[in-house]
């Protein structure tokens, strides 16, 4: 049982609406932006690269939970959806010479409309046999980019341009930090509207659909518009995380957008916790940090244990699999639950329960 | 009766009371080989209760099944009658009628049919606030982009229909339990946000499957009286399966009753508890079940006497 703040009254239906009522939250709220603005002045180039290759990840997280932890569809197929933002944008900047923001836009639009072709099994799939259809649309997009010379221009890869937006250029000794702002307004952005989602109609017709979907139609929610909705809503988050990539990479090739990529984004999230914003977000940024925390830890026990650093690619991919059953194991609802049993201990104690 | 002034009515039909709103027209349901339903013809009006009951197996729910488009029946026809809102003048809106039979669930909900299920179908991960503002689905408007928004239409929206998301709390009592998740309500406790969750769609036609199954004597005196202040203080017209003969004697306008998927007797309660083929299919041969006969035989001698004094 959940403990719930004391002394919260609520006088209109407004503020129970709101997002944040205790003075904790706001606090928690407060020290969050000053880290999130302090964050570009204190750590060096190598690790704000970390931080913005976060950012990206968070962005395409979310727009995957929405599909699987709250519409109950699974899809292997984050990979191809992020392969279709990135040459959309940047073919459409680059090669069409339309401004980046536009392309951006259109890649979203883009994205949005293939996974909501690739959604079309989900009408009369479920659970697995929709993985498995969902994966199809993984090995298709994936063929077609790595065979379509038209793409690439037949170089196999996209050489992209420094961001340009309305005469202000990306410089190349403030790079990181520059990006930094602008994949976290994008990232901010891509929380709030999903955390939005999720508290009007729309989003809760989603949660029906996973939970029953015979109750839901029942009810009234057209189930085939729903399903496809949601994958059109988290496509197209998709989209612009990997049309993100794309500038902020500056390149683009078919072996960042492979099955395993896939793969990642869905322990993210199931490790961060189905069906939660917050746990997408804890998601991505645990799986991101983990093969560079272990990188660095066997770099510094070398002396003790020569055999990590020198297999460490072996091991990373053994924590990555421990990681994930660990968490299937002890807590299926992620780190987003661990969160909340921890500040369930703090608001009951002394107390157990 | 009523402790506060309720804005919104709950009924959403405009049919004058005493029309007929549902007609089965001799519907055929065959699962393969199986005949789940045969011929069943009978006609529910606005302003009833009107209780289906049968043996194990006679066809109950199938039928509630065809009545909401879960199941398609292979012959015969299913109607609903609408109507406009009333004219200024008083004079009622025009009758609509809707064959039901070529229609999805979802488009029937929208017609204002909302049910229950015999097995609690609720959306368990969700609180019962959230479960019943599910239930205002087909009232609301859905844009991916005002709900991403929040402010504005989408929130204004929200408040708008909590209104009378709040009327329904209050009308079953569900006040203590608003915001804990379904899943981990006790069983009745979720037979009564099933109900809720039906009633918040503004239904012109409730069908309630064994909203009484598993219950005790007195969570079922309980839930018997929500259904009837359901219907008379919401007005609501009301399917209902139920098993036990006293709250269906008690509460319904008319019974319908099948045995083998056939429909054998159709009438108030007292003729359907007169009904020779009734005591028969659905107490069994005279030897066998004398006692419950007797209860019955009872029952409508009590009913009588009622009825005279």
């Amino acid at each position: 049982m959940a403990a719930t703040a004391t002394g919260i009254h609520h006088r209109s239906y407004s503020s129970e609406l709101s997002l944040r009522a205790t003075k904790a939250e706001y606090f928690r709220l407060g020290l969050m932006v000053v880290v999130l603005l302090v964050v570009p002045f204190v750590l060096d180039n190598y690790w704000l690269s970390i931080a913005n290759t976060i950012l990206i990840a968070v962005i395409g997280a979310v727009g995957l939970n929405i599909l699987v932890g709250y519409t109950g569809q699974i899809s292997l197929g984050q990979g191809g959806f992020l392969a279709v933002g990135a040459y959309t944008s940047v073919i459409i900047s680059d090669r069409m010479g339309l401004p980046v923001p536009v392309a951006i836009a259109l890649a979203v639009l883009m994205t949005a409309a293939v996974g909501t072709f690739f959604g079309l099994p989900g009408l009369r799939l479920k659970g697995l046999y929709l993985a498995i259809a969902t994966l199809a649309s993984q090995q298709i997009i994936e063929f077609v980019i790595r065979r379509w010379g038209w793409l690439t221009e037949d170089q196999g890869f996209i050489d992209v341009e420094r961001l340009e937006v309305a005469g202000f250029r990306v410089e190349r000794t403030l790079f990181e930090q520059q990006w930094y702002w602008i994949l976290l307004a994008f990232a901010v952005l891509t929380v709030l509207t999903a955390r939005n989602l999720f508290r009007t109609g729309l989003g809760r017709s989603f949660m029906a659909v996973r939970d029953q979907d015979i109750a839901a139609e029942a009810i009234g929610v057209n189930l085939a518009r729903a399903k496809l909705t949601a994958f059109a809503v988290s496509s197209g988050f998709v989209g612009l995380a990997g049309a993100l990539t794309a500038h902020y990479t500056e390149i683009v090739t078919w072996e960042r957008f492979t099955l395993d990529v896939s793969i990642l984004y869905l322990a993210m999230i199931i490790v961060g916790g189905l069906g939660s914003i917050a746990g997408a977000v804890y998601g991505a940024i645990f799986m991101t940090l983990l093969p560079v925390l272990i990188r660095e830890a066997a770099t510094s026990i070398r002396d003790v244990a020569p055999f990590l650093a020198s297999q460490l690619p072996a091991v990373q991919n053994a924590v990555f699999g421990l990681t994930i059953i660990v968490f299937l194991i002890v807590e299926p609802r992620g780190l987003d639950r661990i969160w909340q049993r921890i500040k369930d201990y703090v608001r009951f104690w002394p107390f157990r329960y | 009766m009523l402790t506060r002034a309720y804005q919104h009515s709950l009924n959403g039909s405009h049919l004058p009371s005493g029309r007929p709103l549902l007609e089965v027209d001799h519907i055929s349901l065959f699962f393969g080989g199986v005949t789940a339903l045969k011929d069943v013809a009978f006609t529910v009006t606005e302003g009833h209760v009107h209780a289906v009951i049968g043996p194990n197996g006679a066809g109950k729910s199938s039928l509630l099944n065809c009545i909401s488009g879960l199941y398609h029946p292979q012959e015969g026809q299913i109607r609903l009658h609408t109507a406009d809102a009333p004219h200024e003048d008083g004079t009622h809106g025009k009758v609509h009628t809707h064959a039901l039979t070529s229609l999805p669930p979802h488009r029937i909900a929208r017609l204002g049919v909302a049910r229950s299920f015999q097995n609690i179908e609720l959306f368990s991960h969700l609180t019962v606030l959230d479960n019943l503002m599910l239930g205002r689905h087909i009232h609301m408007r859905h844009s991916v982009l005002t709900s991403m928004l929040w402010f504005g239409p989408a929130r204004r929206q929200e408040i708008a229909h909590r209104q009378l998301v709040e009327e329904v709390i209050d009308l079953l009592q569900l006040q203590a339990f608003r915001n804990k998740p379904v899943g981990s309500l006790a069983y009745g406790i979720q037979k009564r946000v099933e109900l809720g969750r039906a009633l918040c769609l503004q239904p012109a036609l409730l069908l309630l499957d064994e909203p009484m199954a598993g219950m005790n004597a007195e969570e079922k005196e309980d839930m018997a009286r929500y259904v009837l202040d359901v219907h008379e203080l919401a007005g609501v017209s009301v399917v209902l399966i139920e098993h036990d003969m006293n709250v269906v004697m008690d509460i319904s306008d008319r019974v319908s009753v099948l045995d083998f998927g056939k429909l054998i007797a159709d009438g108030t309660p007292d003729e359907v508890k007169a009904d020779p083929a009734v005591i028969e299919a659905y107490l069994g041969a005279e030897e066998e079940d004398d006692e419950v006969k007797e209860a019955l035989r009872r029952q409508t001698r009590h009913v009588e006497e009622e009825h005279r004094g």
